[in-house]
């Protein structure tokens, strides 16, 4: 059903948002959650967030997600102002089939890739059958 | 396949209440459940004025600026046009889809004529920053006075 809308409003501002020590508001990332047979992919929107600003940890079967924008500077004249800039933060539980020691994550053109592999155990295994 | 694999859903992500929230919250948003009241929308510009420039900043996270086409045409309409893939690997099934993709356009009309041939776009981590310059006839000119 979603797969065919192909707009975006402008961004959710979060909910359940944890103190800022710096202020401002949080944002809801979007994501995609897609799973293959050796892991779940987790894709975010973080426009404007370089790799370096991304916070990511894994704690007692949650991955928290914590981006950091750069401020943008002043602007005099504002003509048109249709969303709003600032961190982004969201948290995951994750059900212990995951190897939290193996997640990895990049972070390229504002888009947070989080690779989430399933421990061996889970794993769809193909089984050889043999005759005789 | 993929509907059997919603039902399942939540022992892995324990956050289906969330995403039902979530959907009412778009329907919310969208207006009436009518997603097409939002449709022209993206993406989500905004525009400030510096001097002689104008900037246009645009958020579109996981596009190259090869992926978009833009342009200045009617002196000052400008256009913002790309579209967003969606990035499904093999073989994947999906457990939450949140991002929108497919094809978009968007114009704006600005409030003074700029000058077509000095566009400059750039899009780094995500954001979509283009400067233009305004028009030689909008720009303020000074006016002598003379005495006598």
């Amino acid at each position: 059903m979603l797969a065919n809308i192909t707009s975006s409003p402008a961004k959710d501002r979060a909910e359940a948002r944890p103190e800022s020590t710096r202020g401002g508001v949080f944002f809801t990332p979007r994501v995609d959650i897609v799973e293959t047979d050796g892991e779940l992919t987790l894709f975010a929107e973080v426009p404007g967030v370089k790799p370096d600003d991304v916070d990511l940890r894994y704690e007692k079967g949650e991955l928290l997600l914590h981006a950091r924008v750069q401020p943008r500077g002043e602007r005099s004249v504002v003509l048109l102002q249709e969303y709003d800039e600032g961190d982004f933060f969201r948290a995951f539980t994750i059900h212990e089939s995951i190897d939290s020691g193996r997640i990895t994550a990049e972070c390229k053109n504002g888009m947070l890739t989080v690779h989430l592999p399933k421990v061996e155990a889970v794993r769809p295994r193909q089984i050889a059958v043999r005759g005789e | 396949m993929t509907a059997s694999r919603w039902q399942t859903f939540s022992p892995v992500w324990n956050q289906l209440h969330q995403f039902q929230d979530e959907m009412n919250r778009l329907f919310d948003r969208w207006g009436n459940g009518n997603p097409l009241a939002g449709a022209a929308r993206f993406p989500a510009l905004n525009v400030w004025e510096e001097g002689e420039e104008v900037w246009v900043e645009a958020e579109l996270p996981g596009l190259n600026l090869k992926d978009l086409e833009i342009y200045v045409s009617g002196g000052n309409q400008l256009t913002v046009k790309g579209e967003r893939k969606p990035n499904l690997p093999d073989n994947g099934v999906w457990h939450r889809q949140e991002r929108a993709f497919g094809a978009f356009a968007r114009t704006l009309s600005l409030p003074f004529p700029v000058d077509a041939d000095k566009v400059d776009a750039r899009l780094e981590n995500g954001v979509l920053r283009i400067r233009l310059n305004k028009h030689e006839s909008a720009r303020p000119r000074k006016i002598a006075v003379k005495a006598e």
